[in-house]
């Protein structure tokens, strides 16, 4: 109920933004009747009226996990996102043992198969995309290879 | 015969060494891919696509490759439906209902064996029928101008919409925000960027590839967190794998009727591989009668869902090849391989690329022979990987995405992008909010926008225009009727659900 709720009314803000957003882009033309602007005015309402929808008859409640799951999801997420940054400065090896095993750790909880998985993938993974597929990795950081 | 010099051009493409290496390769990983649960026919065919293209494969090459991917994954499916009780992809569902008790009373193998044959059977009859339907819709296709393709992107999103949520209303909004995302970025037609924020990495546009892979893959990682992985220890013994003659010749005429509904499930736009296989059990169960053990291990259970989803997965290459409309989550995706080769799908791709047509074609009849020999002599193989633990799968699925996305465009924003959409993925999840619309929209509203702008423009900005030609009033019909005939029909298409132990 709740959720259904709070996300419908979020969309119709977005939605509203949206369309006031395409209301500032030039009207069409005679080569361009409808102009930049008419499709998305077209979605943005179309947005608007679903997510009323929602509003007015949301479902029962998803579900939601307890906030210990939340904040191992939000741990999750932060830890990708660190991951992402440090691709490119800290090499391939490194950071994604250590992103691997984070995340092999928080499906499963224990810890020596985790750094073992984290260690296999990251060397393997490696392995597979530099030798095998060509692709330009680098494995420590560039500035440790001279 | 036309079909005869066309099928000689395909093979001519498909035989060539480096292709018919990429099909076993694909046909390999693809059953792999759908055996594991977790992963499934859209996520491993997405998380595949940006490494393929790293690898600079030519269009036919990449093609036949995901392609094999895909078939295979159709096969897999099956093997941790019937050995775990757990479908290794959303099509193999109905194959639980009765592979699982046939495993359970000791004939595990013989549940793999029959539907492996059965995947073997609709699979190859569905290619054979694509390899005749397509080039003849692809010239109904030729009469289709900017109104009828505006109508019919609607139909897509109307069946894909209504029968891929529980809420109509979900459905719409999934479109809605899907072709919202798809507008961000630089209007080629008037030279504006529109709703960037003022953001730089936003004027290019959000990649597909890079919200697929996020919906797909990366959400998939949220869920295992929030499950820890429920156990996927393989629950019943698989003993000597022997061929049940007999019990294929029974089937028979099963394998063959599912595999004509699976075809047909597949070709309607939206519907896609999981209606065929609901739509053939449901099917047989009804012949059979009260008196066919259905539930309890028969063996026309296992052998009508899987000749009907493997039937569908050659049907939805139809629409997606013919009108570059994708009728299911794995051929949306395949549509991104299409376009981000430069490949536009649609009637002229069967006069201008036959050989890419041809060769797809050719090497999915010689992929079928190979996913027969790795699905029935050689699945034990296969029923080894099922032992990978999520904790080792899905961090390497998430690496391997990474890497995909890095290895294509270089950006953190990207992969920044790419976490948003797996979270995006999850909550949606969650929320019963479908996520194969949103991939929709991102993937047709150019297209979707620049046909109606023209449809405008030649009608003077007539909007009764949209609906003028008969073809297009059809389809508007039958996109009014997708959408809302399931929710009156819900009551009596209830989908079982799966069976507790």
């Amino acid at each position: 109920m709740k959720t259904d709720r709070i996300f419908g009314v979020v969309v119709i803000l977005v939605a509203l933004t949206f369309i006031v957003s395409a209301y500032n882009l030039p009207a069409g033309n005679v080569f361009d009747k409808l102009g930049p602007k008419a499709f998305p005015i077209i979605v943005g309402v179309g947005m608007i009226l679903s997510a009323a929808m929602l509003v007015f008859k949301p479902d029962t409640e998803p579900d939601w996990p307890a906030i210990p799951t939340l904040l191992a999801l939000a741990l999750a997420t932060v830890v990708l996102v660190g991951y992402a940054y440090a691709l490119k400065p800290l090499g391939f090896l490194v950071p994604t043992a250590i992103a691997a095993a984070v995340l092999s750790y928080q499906i499963s909880p224990k810890p020596m198969p985790a750094v073992l998985t984290g260690l296999g993938l990251s060397v393997g993974l490696f392995v597979i995309f530099k030798f095998a597929l060509g692709l330009s990795l680098f494995a420590l950081p560039r500035g440790l290879m001279g | 015969m036309e079909l005869f010099s066309n099928l000689a051009l395909g093979f001519g493409v498909a035989l060539s060494p480096l292709t018919l290496f990429l099909a076993v390769v694909g046909c390999f990983l693809g059953t792999i891919i759908g055996a594991l649960p977790g992963l499934g026919p859209s996520n491993g065919v997405a998380i595949l696509i940006p490494i393929t293209f790293s690898l600079g494969l030519d269009a036919t090459a990449a093609l036949v490759l995901l392609t094999s991917v895909y078939y295979g994954a159709m096969y897999g499916g099956r093997i941790s439906s019937i050995l775990l009780n757990i479908p290794g992809d959303e099509p193999a569902m109905m194959t639980t209902l009765d592979g699982y008790p046939m495993a359970k009373n000791g004939r595990a193998g013989d549940a793999l064996v029959i539907s492996g044959v059965a995947s073997f059977v609709g699979a190859l009859l569905a290619t054979l029928a694509l390899a005749l339907v397509a080039p003849y819709l692809a010239r109904i296709a030729y009469k289709f101008g900017p109104a009828e393709y505006f109508a019919l992107y609607a139909l897509a999103f109307a069946t894909l919409g209504g029968m891929a949520s529980n809420n109509q209303a979900k459905a719409a909004l999934a479109s809605f925000i899907g072709l919202g995302i798809a507008l961000i970025g630089l209007d080629n037609n008037s030279g504006f960027t529109r709703f960037t924020g003022g953001n730089l990495h936003l004027s290019d546009g959000v990649d597909f590839l890079v919200a697929i892979v996020g919906l797909f893959a990366v959400s998939e990682v949220f869920v295992f967190i929030e499950t820890h992985g429920k156990s996927s220890a393989v629950g019943v013994k698989l003993g000597k794998v022997t061929v049940p003659w007999k019990d294929l010749w029974e089937t028979r005429w099963t394998m063959l009727r599912s595999s004509a509904v699976g075809f047909i499930a597949g070709v309607l736009p939206g519907a896609g591989a999981s209606l065929g296989s609901f739509m053939t059990y449901m099917m047989e169960k009804g012949i059979a009668g009260e008196n066919g053990g259905f539930g309890s291990g028969a063996i026309k259970g296992v052998a009508a869902p899987e000749a009907g989803n493997n039937a569908a997965a050659g049907g939805a290459l139809v629409p997606m090849l013919t009108l570059g409309v994708p009728g299911s989550g794995t051929t949306a995706v395949l549509l991104a391989v299409l376009m981000t080769l430069n490949i536009t799908p649609g009637p002229t791709l069967f006069s201008d690329r036959p050989d890419v047509v041809w060769g797809l074609i050719a090497s999915l009849l010689i992929a079928n022979f190979v996913l027969l020999a790795m699905n029935v002599p050689m699945v034990k193989v296969f029923v080894k990987i099922l032992m990978v633990p999520p904790a080792v799968l899905l961090p390497a699925v998430t690496m391997i995405s990474f890497v995909g996305i890095y290895s294509l465009s270089g950006s953190y924003f990207d992969l920044v992008l790419m976490i948003a959409f797996g979270v995006m993925g999850y909550a949606f999840r969650k929320m019963d909010i479908p996520t194969v619309p949103v991939i929709l929209g991102i993937l047709l509203g150019y297209q979707m926008e620049n046909n109606l702008r023209h449809a405008m423009t030649l009608s003077g900005g007539e909007w009764t225009y949209l609906f003028s030609s008969p073809i297009a009033a059809v389809l508007w019909i039958a996109a009014f009727l997708g959408f809302f005939a399931p929710v009156f029909l819900r009551r009596y298409l209830k989908k079982p659900q799966l069976i507790e132990d």
